[in-house]
């Protein structure tokens, strides 16, 4: 039998259905996992926080139920049984949730996510809360209060950001699912450089109501995954309308999972592939380059029909993103002033007034790179300078909208590299906040837009991972899965499996640093 | 900080030489079951913070969702006040920190109003009429509330520390805002309240709000500036904040006219700046400079989705309207036939709903008047509540009519009927024949007390037959108390008379 841990979600739910494998079985296989290769000196740190006895007790409930046959065993949900980690950005009750800061140290919500309330309902074993950039800024899980993830394929890199403990929890199997947000890539680049697949759903398919926010018009919760396929139950069990959530469509659920299976077979004939003129060539590593226009040629070879496509506004997503974000980002963290919870510091010296607890507080509770963006977009909304920053971003926003409605006159689905690099060296950009917002370029467009996209593993450059984004019109997501999941099944049989499977041996490597 | 003075100018004097220009915000508290962002119970005098969800606290993660009752409730507001309704609006964040706001920005509407461009017409107290015109209304929500504790009369400077209430926070406001009102001149203090007044009137009629001033239901912000007579460029204007009722409204107007009157006279400037209302006193003092440099930071609320009206639903609204305030009181007081003077007390009573019930129960207008103004009244007063507190049905006191119509009971016994209502003993009906209150009438019996009274008091027959006739009044005495308070005294000095053989 294969290893527990190894098997994707889908295959994991087949043997508990089977009887196979037990839920608990399975969780206590993935707590192994992350007893193994997590913690330590170089463990991957995408955990925050375990959640081992909840996890067996709701695998010990799927087990009883199946057990017993029936109605109710009948009913399960097919995840039912599946452990989930969840990125530590989304509120859970019984759990903390620090949104990776010291600011929420210990805070333990009253409420729990729509999400999260879908995932219990569903009993998914949830695993703990994973690590990310504090408040989901940044590109690398180097900005977390809590140390830095380390990506799986080499210890030394970042696994991208902000979701890249998520994405390395997957990547290392301490998990077969995942959830993560994703404001300008916070999904999909990890996804790249960690080789796993995670998609960016078009924005108000899931709830963002307890998904602690960063920039409200630009958020997503989304499912992060080693296959499309299992992305695709994810995101049907998360999705839908929340009364909670006033963006929330209100709209059924896309057929996902049946999309994923029809792009199984491999089969593109007739679709329009349009490749983003602008999102490919300077700026963009050879080796990414090189996985790129091969899987250009795979999906050629299975029917689809290759275009180009301009969309001349990307060249200012970034600027407009990074005035729209942190704009956002300056009034959504306004409420973290140490008055009603999470961390409260008291001046040593002088008088203790509101004014200065608040101050004290927020100067002792944010990092820099949340410091940073506050500031820039505190400017950005001033008196004298709307119009010109905050105002010309907007515009600018519009703009990327209609150069994504040209795009898909002439394409179904657009494609491009997910980030330009592969993943870099920890601590080698941590210093030149441009640089790092660079990695974001190829997903940013998608949030401004809000249409949505998909990130999937397009072999290797120089060992590590390369990821290839789809992007489909908004409400479109089904054509994601169609068209990643056969991108998926093609490059699979050129690699004779996974790319993942070639992932070093962590568990061996620890053995061998430790002898 | 620019000079100030403590001198004032004569109200008069000063309006000889200046224009006074009004401005008025009145924030509108919505009565609707929840609040405007969450459903957490919009409810008045609870434990603090019990009436909370993590939405109107401001949780991590949480999200706003629009009450839609508070939105068709504006739209009565603005429709009530002659406003255009926006086809769709927006909400935009108000940014900045204040312990009270739990987000630290306030969601509220800035650059499109559900409610633009209406008026209002206010008639003063001698009919004359001035059209205050209304430039926006607009949704928000409340603050929590600050009680500072330790310090001066409650005030944050010197307070050792502050407690906050929630409950308050998130409950639907509309902010009503007048563009400047010009050509009051001196009739500026008296229209400052009508306007208050017609507002506050306008949204109880509208039933969209408790309009109870003294919970802060309707708060007056009243900006006063002046110009030289003539002039037509505004002077600078101040903003009196949190003018809680409307003799406040009225004195803080007259105030402001007369400080800024001095401030001008002393070749000074007039400092733009927001003032705190002191009800002891009956002044204001400077509060917090406000400039255009206040920065709020706006920008589109970007949790929530336009709202959006069609005009079946606007048209459907309207159909809910109830009879505006003013033109009631003009149907009313044709109908009732009162007075001028008669109507305005009624009216400045608060007694025309309670009058016109009583009316339609079967009462006259002059009944329904003399009872409501008069001996109602006066136990409210007593007993330190609004006569409509008290608890006197309409039906009371058509009964209590009818039983003086038909000679069972005289005024001074209903009044005494009346309390005994009031005190749970039944209806006066009841009571009458409970307690033996009707009045004699029977002459046999009366007589009987008369003689019995004329011969204990002989010297006093003999005044009478003398032509005294004010001696009477000694013999109504004891037959009152032989007939416990019953008899009908005009009935006894007849009956006297006519025993005695003397002409009246």
């Amino acid at each position: 039998m294969t290893e527990i841990i190894k098997l994707s979600a889908t295959e994991l739910a087949e043997k508990l259905r089977a009887g196979e494998v037990t839920s608990v079985q399975a969780v206590q296989a993935h707590l192994d996992r992350i007893a193994a290769v997590d913690g330590g000196e170089r463990g991957v740190n995408a955990f925050l926080h375990l959640n081992a006895e909840e996890a067996l007790a709701v695998a010990a409930e799927v087990d009883t139920i199946r057990a017993a046959g029936g109605a109710e065993a009948e009913a399960l949900h097919p995840l039912a049984g599946v452990p989930i980690a969840i990125k530590d950005l989304i509120v859970t009750v019984g759990q903390p949730t620090t949104a990776g800061s010291r600011m929420l140290e210990g805070w333990m919500s009253p409420y729990d996510a729509t999400v999260i309330t879908k995932i219990r309902a569903a009993k998914l074993p949830m695993l703990g809360k994973t690590n990310l950039d504090e408040f989901a800024m940044g590109s690398s899980t180097e900005h977390s209060a809590y140390g830095p993830t380390r990506n799986p394929w080499d210890l030394d890199r970042i696994p991208g950001g902000s979701g890249g403990g998520s994405a390395a929890a997957v990547a290392a199997f301490e998990a077969p699912l995942a959830l993560g947000t994703d404001t300008g890539g916070s999904i999909r680049q990890p996804g790249a450089v960690t080789g796993t697949v995670g998609v960016k759903p078009t924005y108000g398919g899931v709830s963002r109501y307890g998904a602690i926010a960063m920039a409200s018009s630009l958020d997503q919760i989304g499912p992060v995954s080693r296959t499309v396929l299992d992305s695709a139950y994810l995101h049907e069990l998360i999705g839908g309308h929340d009364p909670r959530d006033s963006t929330s469509l209100n709209e059924p659920v896309p057929a996902l999972v049946e999309a994923a299976r029809q792009g199984l077979t491999g089969d593109l004939t007739g679709v329009r592939v349009g490749v983003i003129a602008e999102l490919q060539g300077e700026g963009y590593e050879a080796g990414v380059q090189a996985r790129f226009d091969e899987s250009l040629e795979v999906l050629r070879a299975a029917g689809a029909e290759i275009v180009e496509v301009h969309c001349p506004n990307f060249k200012y997503a970034l600027g407009a993103y990074y005035l729209i974000m942190p704009s956002e980002v300056s009034s959504n963290l306004a409420k973290f002033d140490g008055v009603r919870y999470g961390k409260r510091v008291i001046p040593a010296d002088g008088p203790v007034t509101i004014e200065r607890v608040m101050g004290a507080t927020r100067a002792a509770g944010f990092g820099d790179e949340v410091k940073r963006r506050i500031i820039l977009g505190t400017y950005a909304l001033s008196a004298g300078y709307y119009d010109a920053y905050y105002g010309s971003a907007q515009k600018v926003r519009t703009l990327v909208q209609r150069d994504f409605d040209a795009a898909f006159e002439k394409a179904d689905v657009l494609i491009s590299p997910t980030a330009p690099t592969v993943a870099f060296a920890l601590g080698s950009k941590t210093d030149d906040p441009l640089a790092m917002y660079l990695n974001d370029v190829a997903t940013i467009p998608a949030n401004l837009a809000g249409v949505p996209g998909i990130s999937v593993p397009g072999g290797l450059s120089e060992g590590l991972p390369v990821g290839i984004q789809f992007l489909a019109p908004a409400h479109e997501d089904a054509r994601l899965y169609r068209v990643g999941a056969a991108l998926e099944s093609l490059l699979e049989k050129g690699w004779g499996g996974p790319l993942i499977s070639q992932a070093p041996d962590l568990a061996s490597a620890e053995k061998e640093g430790v002898a | 900080m620019a000079a100030t003075t403590e001198e004032l100018v004569d109200f008069d004097e000063a309006l000889d030489k200046y224009d006074p220009v009004l401005g008025f915000e009145v924030h509108v508290e919505l009565n609707t079951k929840t609040k405007m962002f969450s459903d957490a119970p919009n409810v008045f005098g609870d434990e603090p913070n019990t009436n909370v969800t993590p939405v109107c606290l401001g949780l991590p993660g949480v999200l706003p969702v629009v009450n839609k009752t508070a939105v068709e409730y504006s739209i009565l507001i603005g429709l009530a006040l002659n406003c255009k309704i926006a086809e769709t609006c927006g909400f935009a964040r108000k940014n900045y920190f204040y312990p009270d706001t739990p987000k630290n920005f306030q969601t509220s509407q800035y650059e499109d109003p559900i409610a633009y461009d209406g008026y209002l017409d206010i008639e003063l107290e001698d009919g004359e009429v001035f059209r205050v015109e209304i430039e926006r209304a607009h949704m928000e929500e409340d603050a929590g509330k600050l009680t500072h504790m330790g310090g001066a009369a409650g005030r944050i400077q010197g307070a050792d520390f502050s407690l906050v209430d929630y409950n308050r926070a998130g409950v639907p406001l509309v902010e009503i805002v007048t563009k400047p009102i010009v050509g009051a001149g001196k009739r500026a203090p008296e229209l400052a309240k009508a306007y208050v007044a017609a507002v506050r009137e306008i949204v109880k009629n509208l039933g969209v709000s408790d309009a109870r001033m003294e919970r802060g239901n309707v708060r007056c912000d009243a900006n006063v500036s002046l110009m030289p007579k003539g002039a037509d460029k505004f002077g600078t204007r101040s903003e009196t904040k949190n003018v809680n009722s409307l003799r406040a409204v009225e004195h803080a107007v007259r105030f402001e006219i007369e400080r800024h009157a001095a401030v001008l006279e002393a070749g000074q400037k007039v400092v733009q700046e927001t003032r705190h209302w002191h009800e002891d006193t009956r002044t204001t003092t400077a509060g917090r400079p406000k400039s255009d440099a206040d920065d709020y930071r706006y920008f589109p609320e970007p949790d929530l989705v336009p709202v959006v009206t069609t005009a079946e639903w606007i048209e459907e609204l309207r159909s809910r309207l109830p009879e505006p305030p003013a033109e009631r009181r003009k149907r009313l007081k044709a109908d009732w036939g009162y007075s001028d003077a008669e109507f305005r007390d009624v009216v400045n009573a608060g007694l025309l709903d309670a009058i016109e019930e009583t009316i339609a129960a079967g009462a006259s207008a002059a009944v329904a008047r003399k009872w409501w103004m008069g001996e109602i009244s006066r136990l409210a007063k007593n007993a330190d509540t609004d006569p409509e507190g008290l608890g006197v049905t309409p039906a009371t006191i058509v009964e209590l009519n009818g039983l003086i119509e038909a000679k069972k009971i005289n005024d001074k016994i209903a009044r005494q009927v009346l309390e005994f209502v009031l005190a749970g003993e039944g209806t006066p009906a009841e009571i009458v024949e409970k307690r033996g209150l009707a009045v004699v009438n029977d002459d046999s019996a009366l007589g009987a007390a008369i003689e019995d009274a004329m011969a204990a008091m002989p010297d006093v027959v003999a005044k009478i037959k003398d032509g005294k006739l004010q001696a009477i009044g000694a013999l109504i005495g004891p037959v009152m108390k032989a007939t416990r308070g019953q008899a009908d005294a005009g009935r006894v000095r007849e009956l006297v008379l006519e025993k005695l053989g003397v002409e009246g």
